[in-house]
């Protein structure tokens, strides 16, 4: 049997973490975690030139080609960064080798559940592949072992277990819908074939399906009120993997509730999924924003500000429309790669400080520049300003939908104008104030950090027609 | 379907509802784990027959995961679990065994109406099955939020999951439901290690979820 690109992004990632899960010393370990994440994510590339066909298992189209690609990039970079991350963790000997070597085939685990996840044809083998997500990152928020960390880890392994059961509730119902048109067997799992006879499902079973896959994998989106892992499982954990839970992990749950309204909009007499999603989409923005200003430990404060770029997300796809679909898309693209730079820089500066508490961070502008003007930068594009690429998908977003709810949109830019100002308030402190802390030079790798915000500063000022042309296609299917 | 073999897969659903109920005014935790077997051993006599009835030879397998995993070991090695860390004391619950029973009564009622209600195309067995599912997965949980302490959590999580393998049991011809039921099994197999690695006892004195809260977000 040949493989092809499809299958190469699952098998690079399972065959690395094997791999990594027997070799010692971490220094290899981590160089093979960079190569393993390069190859994926130059396999993925490939998606563009090749098409591999799609099949009952595997399924490959606009919309998750895009997924993919910012996936495996990002997983990439975030093995770069990793690298730097834990050589000041095994110095400082809050991690040990043992630890680590766990920590790198977990994160190739990771990788593969999360691609799996992605390129799955089947509803049933979608949620495995997110359920074996949520357990290896619960593995990984857990693993320096304190009372925190462990906290996180219990509560995210709960909530995300009840979320997750949830969702196979309803993948249970979306087959019984399926039965009477699509037949018995594994035909009535496999997305395709659904969509294709969505028309002749039972409206009434597939909206009480709708939401229990809303509710279940809603919770691993992080949207309010089933958000409360996600703060903790933020910030507890190491850094690499905040930026990959935020970057990557919140999406890939999304795209799973995006296939299921997808199969939603075929049928006519189900209830539009649209209002639900916007309802919770704005509730998250808006409870999230306020939020941001009693924040005193700074990874949790991005990690707020995850759930509110969610909501907008949610809320944009819930508009629906192929502007508010391709603002969402931006959105979404723009957001992993801000959140992830952020999630960089702030990984190194809580090393170089020895701290998280935003009381204890002062005057990074002057005691390590570099970090501390990334961070800024990042601030400065996540809040939406311009010229960055979010000011361009959040503008996008807000004048696509205003037309057409003009209150729900009032609301929409309220909740983001709150957060802007919450963190602003809290990161000047720790950009300019008085300097404080340990002012020893930083070992970072910058290269990551500042590749994000270059990307996300050329979107916001030239997007290449090759961009647009790929994001309107997967808007007009998303519908 | 004889009327006889949709009357006994009925009994046996039911049975599991009943059983969930059970677990609600358990106020001990050797006792909850014992309801718990009783559980996991109704949902593999379920599982059985529901591949009796349906021809399905490889739900005997998912069945057989029931008994042997769910029923047997689980609840051994929680037993043990809990005689190590020495925490075999009554069980706190938030509120009261009354009112629980009380809300356990209307979340049946609430399934019954949503499931039956939004079926009427389907089988009557598939219908009976789904409503029950739904009961049981409501009930469960009902025992994770009126629980504090960690391992009747986990039995409450544990029993929501039976649900939700007698729902896909009972969607017939359901493609992948041994693969699904395996995948939770490995699941559950984890949360009962971390209860025992994390050593929640040792960490924090106590299983009592509580006073995890002591360390909940914000630094002080």
């Amino acid at each position: 049997m040949t493989i092809d690109a499809l299958g190469a992004i699952l098998l690079i990632p399972s065959v690395s973490a094997a791999l990594l899960a027997v070799l010692p010393g971490y220094m290899l370990a981590a160089k093979l975690n960079i190569v393993a994440a390069l190859a994926t994510f130059l396999t993925s590339l490939s998606l563009f030139v090749i098409e591999p066909a799609s099949g009952q298992y595997l399924l490959l189209d606009d919309l998750n080609k895009v997924f993919i690609i910012l996936t495996t990039f990002i997983g990439f970079t975030t093995s770069v960064f990793s690298a730097s991350y834990i050589h000041h963790e095994i110095e400082i000997g809050r991690l040990t080798p043992a630890f680590l070597r766990f920590y790198h085939a977990m994160y190739q685990m990771l990788m593969f559940a999360m691609n799996l996840a992605l390129v799955a044809n089947n509803i049933g083998l979608m949620w495995v592949a997110v359920e074996v997500a949520t357990l290896t990152t619960v593995l990984m928020v857990g693993i320096y072992r304190t009372h925190e960390a462990l906290e996180a880890a219990w509560k995210y392994f709960i909530l995300g277990s009840v979320g997750i059961a949830l969702a196979l509730f309803g993948t249970i119902l979306v087959y019984m819908a399926a039965r009477p048109a699509v037949g018995e067997g594994l035909d009535g799992m496999v997305w395709t074939v659904l969509v294709k006879h969505a028309a002749q499902f039972d409206p009434a079973l597939l909206n009480v399906a709708f939401v229990f896959l809303l509710l279940g994998y809603g919770t691993k989106v992080g949207l309010a009120p089933l958000h409360a892992w996600l703060p903790d499982a933020h910030a507890e954990g190491p850094t690499p993997i905040s930026a990959v839970l935020s970057g990557l992990l919140l999406n890939v749950a999304l795209y799973a509730l995006l296939r299921f309204k997808m199969m939603l909009a075929v049928n006519s007499e189900a209830i539009a999924p649209g209002p639900l999603m916007v309802t919770m989409g704005l509730i998250s923005v808006i409870f999230a924003a306020l939020m941001l200003y009693r924040r005193r430990d700074i990874k949790r404060m991005f990690a707020y500000s995850s759930i509110e770029h969610m909501g907008i997300i949610v809320f944009a796809f819930g508009m629906g429309g192929p502007l508010a679909n391709f603002a969402a898309l931006l959105h979404m693209a723009m957001h992993s790669l801000t959140k992830s730079a952020i999630f960089f820089a702030v990984g190194h500066i809580a090393q170089v400080k020895g701290t998280q508490k935003i009381a204890d961070i002062g005057g990074l502008t002057t005691t390590n520049p570099v970090l501390g003007w990334g961070l800024m930068l990042g601030v400065i594009a996540i809040v939406g300003l311009p010229p960055f690429g979010i000011f361009m998908s959040e503008f996008l977003v807000v004048s696509s939908t205003f037309a057409r709810a003009p209150w729900l949109t009032v609301i929409l830019v309220l909740g983001i104008i709150i957060a802007l100002g919450g963190l602003f308030l809290r990161v000047g402190v720790v950009m300019f104030g008085e300097p404080k802390g340990r002012t020893a030079p930083a070992e970072a790798s910058y290269v990551p950090m500042f590749t994000h915000l270059g990307l996300v500063l050329m979107a916001g000022i030239y997007l290449p027609p090759v961009l647009v042309t790929g994001f309107q296609n997967v808007a007009k299917l998303l519908g | 379907m004889s009327s006889l073999q949709f009357d006994i897969a009925h009994l046996l659903a039911g049975s599991l509802v009943l059983a969930s109920f059970m677990m609600l005014y358990q106020d001990r935790l050797y006792a909850l784990l014992n309801v718990y077997a009783l559980h996991a051993g109704v949902l593999a006599l379920s599982v059985g027959w529901q591949a009796y009835v349906q021809q399905a030879p490889h739900l005997y397998i998912t069945a057989l995961i029931a008994l042997v995993f769910k029923a047997i070991i689980i609840p051994v090695a929680l037993h043990r679990i809990i005689k190590r860390l020495g925490i075999h004391r009554e069980i706190e619950n938030v509120i009261g065994i009354g009112l629980t029973m009380m809300a356990g009564i209307g979340l049946v009622a609430l399934s019954m109406v949503v499931m039956l209600r939004v079926t009427p195309g389907a089988d009557a067995l598939a219908r009976e099955d789904l409503a029950f599912a739904l009961s049981v997965v409501l009930l469960g949980l009902l025992i994770m939020v009126t629980r504090r302490n960690a391992v009747s959590q986990v039995v409450g999580f544990m029993s929501l999951e039976n649900g939700l393998v007698l729902a896909a049991t009972g969607a017939k011809g359901m493609p992948l439901v041994v693969e699904i039921s395996v995948a939770f099994s490995v699941l559950i197999a984890f949360i009962v290690i971390g209860i025992f690695l994390f050593r929640i006892r040792e960490r924090f004195d106590s299983v009592d979820v509580q006073a995890l809260d002591r360390f909940r977000g914000e630094r002080r």
